[in-house]
């Protein structure tokens, strides 16, 4: 048996021309869900191979890389998928938030603002909005071609009703360009109004589900609510613990087992840039 | 501290190593090949076929061995392979009744045209472990020898043909006005027709397709079924190429089919017959043909204008949670970190503890002042 | 009432496979108007309705609908947009089971509030006070609102599916059985609640019942039904007090016996 070759970034062209179809498709409809023919990706469904195949369907060989999984260049999904691309596409990878062309992620949104030329590919579990208040598929299909959206706001208003205030805090559902509702996949929503007027291409991939979606540069996204009870991001009482930064999402580190904790930022490398400052 | 928290290069680079050590097992108990693999573990081989949906027994004996016996494992292993293979074209329709047959039963007939052919069965074997009969290295001899693949041998009719012949049972007919769909190549919507259906049972977990064809027997969509027959032996694969306008024979490949033969009771349209339900694995894996068989089965039933009460016959529920290594992605990847969605639940269950508290202390002092 | 009809079916007829549904059935319905479609189980009431209501397509036969435009609409030409949007507004629909028309794991409140969201209603409080309205309307205690219906008894839930089909204010609403399944003294109390209602928001009402009491109660007009044709049809007093056919007087005679 001879080792199998592969192709620029794994997947081979004829697949990489379908699944840019979808994106293109995807990004004339912002927020339209298109389904593709998703292939098994050398890494199990549910970790990241809508985003792979997206990034390997977009990548060039002059394109810099950045994965992030939870903010953080460094665990271990993405670790993995970074490597992945540096063997199978050999393209410079970075951490630097700036630098990078092709931003894949994983549950976060930079807190560095993105610009004009950049991608940004999130990994999506569950693509449907609507999935956990109506099952089927041939459902939610047709309320999102009948604009049927009540439901949703059903949700928010059982929130309300039980809680006092909205209690969804991740995967929370926007609307874009005034027409789908979509599932952001599940950044906290604190991250929701980074997706609103982004000056970069963000692109949304399922693969166990099949799906694309897509946020044009400059697309309204509006986070649902209510007008009395408008649409409200997280806050934390204390900046980092290591840079200092306000008004950024937080990990809260347990330090002992006495209830000891601190709060650092998410995105590892805002805070080591802010760390490198300060520094100087 | 911080650093140990996240994960890093190093950490999956060791734990690769010692996954690569675990593999190898003690290094005193001497090797498995490939080759002992194929040859002796030819079930875990076929199912890694079956599922991973590409005949080659010496990859899958691969997989089954990188993948430490774990067949899920290894049929990922296959999958994530063949959805880089080039295409180069589509076989005709493998001919079962031309089948060089090393099994045949039919428990409809006592006897019929070709005979029943026992073959190599577990069936009537008494579970009894025997560890001097499965280690002696002698091969004790074959009374009969299997039947020869010979072209010129009288093809053995399948009983769904012989029941066609009197009208008895529906007949299968190509209702397709376009190719075979390939749900690898093209996104699956449902409603799905059967071919697509058939392909998706086809590369679908043994196990699940097991539970739900079990369920329908035990009254959950019951649809009566007799196993009609179930062949296992070698077929043709033939290559139709144009450029030369007949058909080349790519080599044989061994397959077990299963055909259902269900009750029916017939509409206003169709008078009383019995229904199909199919089933074809790659290798010897009888019960997940016979699974299949009985999960088509069942999934017809919009088509058979059957109410439909039970999980076996809705397409979207089965088909959608079929596939083992989708499902195994999608358990597993609880494993991953999720920590910044944990920690947003974390503050709004703080968030409503607090307000909690302070309700209460509020309905307090209201209470005290009343 | 107007002078031009809200419903009109002509020759409405269903078969199911060799089965008949019902036959050649037409009536026209007027806005304001309760017509009650009566007959014994099998006769075809429920088959009708569904056909009325755009949930059957007929094998043969028209149902046109006046939409809010004053232009009269043909159900089975209308787009399925059209459709459902009508079902969610300018229709209502009352089943028997009141499991079938709620959403069981969903507060009183939301169950009201859903036709509003649907339309594009987004201020909580506003939502939140037409649904305390609407439980006050149909008896249903307002500390209740954030409950869920699973919790609630037989004839509060039919009360809540009431509240949930009428918030919006429907021209038509479609009854199948309203109280059926209830006790008697449940099932008066629900009665005198429907009348009190359809007067005060003058909507048409199509009810199907066995209950020659709640079509003497509520309806205008009626139907009888039998084997899928219509028998007789007429003001509700005249049929029950004079009736031609000789299955309504079997009919009222049965009952009045009882």
């Amino acid at each position: 048996m001879t080792a199998p070759a592969y192709n620029f970034a794994y997947l081979d062209e004829q697949t990489k021309r379908m699944i840019r179809r979808a994106i293109l498709k995807a990004v004339a409809i912002p927020g339209y869900q298109v389904s593709f023919a998703s292939r098994e990706m050398p890494m199990p469904y549910g970790w990241g191979t809508g985003g792979v195949q997206v990034t390997a369907a977009v990548i060039g060989p002059d394109d810099v890389l950045k994965v992030i999984d939870q903010g953080a260049d460094d665990t271990t999904n993405a670790v993995s998928i970074r490597a992945f691309f540096a063997k199978v596409a050999d393209v410079a990878t970075t951490t630097r938030t700036e630098e990078a062309t092709i931003i894949q992620t994983r549950h976060r949104i930079p807190e560095a603002p993105l610009h004009e030329g950049q991608i940004l590919v999130y990994q999506v579990p569950i693509p449907e909005p609507l999935r956990f208040l109506e099952p089927r598929e041939t459902e939610t299909r047709t309320l999102h071609a009948l604009e049927e959206y009540g439901l949703v706001h059903v949700k928010l208003y059982e929130d309300i009703a039980r809680h006092g205030h909205i209690a969804t805090t991740y995967a929370y559902p926007v609307m874009v360009e005034g027409r789908y509702v979509m599932d952001p996949s599940p950044i906290p929503k604190f991250d929701n109004p980074k997706m609103d007027h982004s000056p970069a291409l963000q692109l949304f991939g399922a693969g166990r589900e099949k799906r694309i979606y897509a946020i044009p540069p400059y697309a309204q996204v509006v986070s649902l609510d209510f007008e009395d009870h408008p649409f409200e991001v997280q806050t934390f009482a204390d900046p980092c613990a290591l840079c200092g930064a306000t008004g950024v999402y937080l990990d809260e580190v347990i330090l002992d087992d006495r209830g000891g904790r601190m709060f650092v930022c998410s995105d590892t490398d805002y805070c080591e840039g802010r760390r490198g400052e300060a520094e100087a | 501290m911080y650093v140990a928290v996240k994960g890093g290069e190093a950490a999956i680079e060791n734990a690769h190593r010692l996954l690569a050590e675990k593999r190898r097992g003690d290094p005193a108990v001497p090797e498995l090949t490939t080759e002992q693999i194929a040859e002796q573990l030819s079930l875990a081989v076929a199912r890694v076929m079956a599922e991973g949906s590409l005949y080659d027994p010496d990859l899958a004996a691969l997989a089954v061995k990188q993948a430490r016996g774990d067949l899920i494992e290894a049929i990922f292993l296959v999958r994530a392979y063949r959805a880089t293979l080039p295409r180069f074209g589509n076989t005709l329709p493998i001919d079962t009744a031309t089948m060089a047959i090393e099994r045949r039963i039919s428990a409809t007939f006592k006897d019929l045209p070709g005979g029943q052919l026992l073959g190599p069965t577990f069936d009537y074997t008494h579970r009894l472990l025997e560890p001097g009969a499965v280690t002696d290295g002698t091969r004790q001899p074959v009374a009969e020898a299997p039947v020869d693949a010979d072209a010129d041998a009288e093809p053995i009719p399948r009983v769904t043909d012989l029941l066609g012949r009197d009208g008895l049972i529906e007949p299968e007919v190509d209702g397709l006005d376009r190719p075979v769909g390939d749900l690898t190549r093209e996104p699956l919507s449902f409603p799905a027709d059967r071919d697509l259906r058939l392909q998706a049972l086809a590369r679908g977990d043994e196990g699940f397709l097991l539970a739900l064809g079990y369920s329908t027997q035990r009254g959950y969509a019951r649809s009566h079924p007799f196993a009609g027959e179930i062949r296992m032996g070698e077929v043709e694969v033939e290559l139709d190429v144009p450029e030369l306008g007949f058909a080349v024979s790519l080599g044989r490949i061994t397959v077990t089919e299963c055909q259902m033969v269900n009750q029916f009771k017939g509409n206003a349209e169709q008078p009383p017959q019995f229904t199909r339900g199919y089933g074809l694995a790659f290798g010897h894996a009888e019960r997940k043909a016979m699974a299949m068989a009985l999960c088509d089965r069942a999934l017809r039933a919009r088509e058979l204008g059957e109410e439909l009460t039970a999980p076996a016959q809705d397409e979207e529920f089965v088909i959608s949670h079929s596939d083992n290594v989708q499902a195994t992605g999608f358990v597993e990847h609880l494993k991953l970190p999720h920590y910044v969605d944990f920690q947003a639940e974390l503050g709004l269950i703080r968030q409503l503890r607090a307000e909690h508290e302070a309700r209460e202390a509020g309905d307090g002092t209201r209470e005290a002042a009343e | 009432m107007s002078d031009v009809p809200i419903l009109v079916a002509e020759g409405v007829t269903k078969h199911y496979g060799a089965r008949l549904g019902c036959r050649d059935v037409g009536f026209e319905l007027w806005p304001g108007e309760v017509l009650a479609v009566v007959g014994e189980s099998g006769s075809g009431k429920t088959t009708l309705l569904n056909c009325l209501s755009a949930r059957l397509r007929p094998t043969t036969g028209s149902i046109r609908y006046r939409m809010r435009d004053g232009a009269m609409r043909d159900l089975y030409t209308l787009e399925e947009a059209e459709r459902r949007r009508l079902m969610r507004t300018d229709w209502g629909f009352v089943h028997q089971n009141p499991a079938d028309g709620l959403r069981m794991t969903v507060s009183a409140g939301a169950n009201v509030g859903e036709r509003l969201m649907a339309l594009g209603e987004r201020h909580y409080g506003h939502i939140r006070d037409t649904a305390l309205s609407w439980l006050e309307r149909v008896e249903v205690a307002t500390d209740r609102i954030d409950d869920d219906p699973r919790g609630f008894s037989g004839g509060m839930r039919q009360r809540l599916q009431i509240a949930r089909n009428l918030v919006t204010r429907p021209r038509l609403v479609f009854m199948d059985e309203p109280t059926g399944g209830l006790d008697v003294s449940v099932q008066a109390r629900l009665l005198d609640l429907l009348r009190g209602l359809v007067g005060e928001l003058g909507m048409a009402v199509v009810i199907v019942t066995h209950d020659l009491a709640v079509a003497r109660l509520l309806s205008d007009r009626m139907l009888v039904m039998k084997d899928g044709r219509v028998v007789e049809s007429g003001l509700t007093d005249r049929v029950l007090d004079d009736p031609h056919a000789p299955y309504t007087q079997l009919l009222v005679s049965s009952i009045l016996q009882a």
